[in-house]
């Protein structure tokens, strides 16, 4: 018992992730936002067709708008509450 | 298993293409990046330990939420109506909360680094070699499938051969999982998950519009299917037939109990999320969080499943050309316009590989902590396992494409396989249980309970069920019975091996059974972890009364 937990203990002591990790929220929002623009774009004016057949909804533009939203409040999320410095730095810092 | 119909071909563009291509960069993108925070072997395979709680949350709720739980809930909901939501609210819910609030402790603090690893330091070898291995062989089984599975409702939508999708979606893992470690896993699964949402929200929403709303969707269902089609628990008194062929004590005790328990709390395709939280007060709160977003998902799944039960009025019988795994897919094609249609074969697509990169993510660490470094090459530097992690995980991918391709020529086999291993968890589960809160339970007691549990599901399964011993009117009844089964025989043969073997010595149980410290001094809190909206209890509790007034509309 005692030997997994010196193991692990000393394995989380040179771990790199909280460090290194970049942010997921900047990934969210940015794959978000640019889906966003994308799909409204695409809804902006649909074709009589595209719009009969989503039951007369314009569910390109909605679904555009929602998603640019939610990209957005990633991005905002992230500016206002940036990630916390880790509780502990690994021991050494490489460059590499 | 046949999983969808041809001619369901989707009218994609090229916008739906550059969408899904987008994603795809995404994907390898977040690999590439997530390397540089890869420097030792618990970086890889725990990403450290040190992932805040909604990363997890989602993380825990995403490796759950597969293609191939997509596409088969929505087919349970046009075969099975509003019963469906037995596997959320039941089948789910009260299991992630005991894992959060009862045994994550024990997980969390032991610094085990597996779910075998814990039936180590509780138990003995011998417990601990058996699940690791059925647990390495069932983490590629199951993957092996999700690639079958993303190749036929690739072909089936968008025309691809099968075996380019296997390839290109396995390579696809191999890379992005071999590269950033769990890291990378997550973040795909964390971005997996709004994807999943962004598809199937419109899809509901349309679906609900084309059929009138709810009203009309349940009125037309009352016609056609019944009254008890559109509720919960219609026609599951002991004694009468319905569909499920199951009744209310069979669906708490074998789903609700037993089969969700299992797998939620000693899956460690699921654990590994939890495992890899910063302290615990996150990996409490990661499967509390997961069950928020889990007791909704129901309704755009289901949701969609009854729409199509409205709409294609013989889906899934005979000569109609068509399969309940169709509801969804149906659905997009005759509903979602170029644009969002891309982004619900992105969702799709994006589901299945994370689906499959949940299990190859877990495999890659049982098979290297638990198996090669326990057993094989012991003692080596850290590095060495690093490297021989990331050489399993290309292998483990390779593996699964293989079992892919069996998969396509005996997918009998396959779904017979499945089952079989699904057998596995039951006893795991009353283990675990009586491990973690009896400290008497000896040694030899665990390897033992899992034997036994796991042949008594199988002879009630395959000899009394399949044989006809026992009348039970369907497969999922039956394996609600046998894991029931499973379950007592387990823990009566537990309790019976310890009366006559010798306990663990007190001291090597410290921290691993209720009511022993933990050798650990008591760790410092986060700044902010004490706010009321984190605290563990009421996220628990929460979600508990939450699930069960979701039960109230559907109950009457």
């Amino acid at each position: 018992m005692s030997d997994l937990h010196k193991e692990v203990s000393d394995l989380e002591q040179k771990s790199a992730t909280a460090a290194r990790l970049f942010d997921i929220r900047r990934i969210i929002g940015g794959l978000f936002v640019v889906y966003g623009i994308i799909v409204t774009i695409a809804g902006i004016s649909p074709s009589d067709a595209d719009l009969k057949k989503a039951q007369g909804v314009h569910i390109n533009l909605w679904t555009g708008l929602a998603m640019l939203a939610l990209g957005l409040f990633f991005l905002v999320w992230m500016k206002l509450r940036p990630a916390q410095a880790p509780a502990h730095a690994p021991e050494d810092t490489p460059a590499k | 298993m046949q999983y969808l119909a041809a001619g369901l071909r989707l009218p994609t563009n090229g916008l739906d293409y550059t969408i899904l291509a987008i994603y795809f960069v995404v994907v390898l993108g977040i690999g590439f990046a997530a390397r540089a925070s890869v420097k030792t072997s618990l970086d890889f395979f725990l990403s450290g330990r040190s992932l805040p709680a909604w990363v997890t949350g989602l993380a825990f709720v995403a490796a759950n939420l597969g293609a191939t739980e997509i596409l088969g809930m929505a087919a349970t909901g046009a075969q099975y109506g509003v019963a469906v939501v037995h596997w959320y609210w039941i089948g789910a819910i009260p299991a992630m909360v005991f894992l959060g609030l009862v045994m994550m402790p024990f997980y969390y603090r032991s610094k085990v680094r597996s779910v075998p690893e814990f039936l180590l330091q509780r138990f003995d070898k011998s417990a601990h070699l058996l699940s690791s291995i059925l647990f390495a062989f069932s983490a590629i089984l199951i993957a092996g499938v999700n690639l079958y599975a993303l190749s036929i409702v690739v072909e089936a939508l968008l025309g691809w051969p099968q075996w380019v999708a296997i390839v290109v979606a396995g390579l696809f893992v191999l890379v992005y999982i071999t590269i950033g470690g769990l890291s990378s896993a997550i973040y795909n699964e964390v971005l997996q998950f709004f994807v999943i949402l962004a598809a199937l929200i419109p899809l509901t929403l349309l679906g609900l519009k084309r059929v009138g709303g709810w009203d009309g969707l349940s009125g037309s269902l009352e016609k056609s299917h019944g009254h008890d089609f559109m509720t919960a628990w219609g026609g599951t008194s002991i004694g009468h037939a319905n569909p499920l062929g199951a009744n209310w004590l069979t669906i708490i005790l074998g789903l609700g109990f037993v089969l969700s328990f299992g797998y939620w709390t000693t899956n460690f395709a699921e654990v590994q999320r939890a495992l890899s939280a910063k302290n615990l007060s996150a990996a409490q709160r990661t499967p509390l969080i997961a069950a928020f977003p889990k007791m909704f998902i129901v309704f755009v799944v289901m949701i969609p499943g009854l729409v199509a039960a409205v709409v294609v009025p013989d889906i899934g019988t005979a000569g109609s050309g068509t399969t309940y795994n169709d509801a969804i897919p149906l659905l997009m094609r005759e509903l979602l316009p170029n644009g969002v249609l891309g982004i619900a074969v992105t969702g799709l697509l994006a589901a299945f590989m994370a689906g499959m990169a949940a299990n190859v993510s877990s495999f890659n660490t049982v098979f290297t902590t638990d198996i090669w470094a326990r057993y094989v090459k012991k003692d080596q530097p850290d590095a060495y396992y690093l490297r021989f992690g990331r050489l399993i995980t290309a292998l483990g991918v390779l593996a699964s494409i293989g079992t892919a391709f069996i998969a396509a020529s005996f997918s009998n086999i396959m779904s017979y396989l499945q089952t079989l291993f699904s057998f596995f968890n039951v006893p795991l589960f009353v283990v675990f249980i009586i491990g973690m809160f009896w400290k008497r339970a000896s040694m030899k007691s665990g390897v033992w309970g899992l034997l036994a549990g796991t042949t008594a599901a199988m002879v009630n399964y395959f000899v009394i069920y399949k044989q006809g011993v026992i009348d039970i009117p369907s497969d999922q009844g039956a394996n609600f019975v046998s894991a029931i089964v499973g379950f007592v025989a387990g823990a009566v043969v537990m309790i019976a091996v310890t009366l006559f073997t010798a306990p663990k010595p007190e001291a090597e149980l410290a921290g691993l059974v209720y009511g022993t410290e933990s050798p650990d001094a008591a760790e410092v809190p986060d700044e902010g972890d004490s706010a009321w909206y984190r605290r563990p209890a009421l996220l628990g509790w929460g979600a508990i009364v939450l699930a069960a007034l979701c039960y109230v509309p559907y109950s009457f």
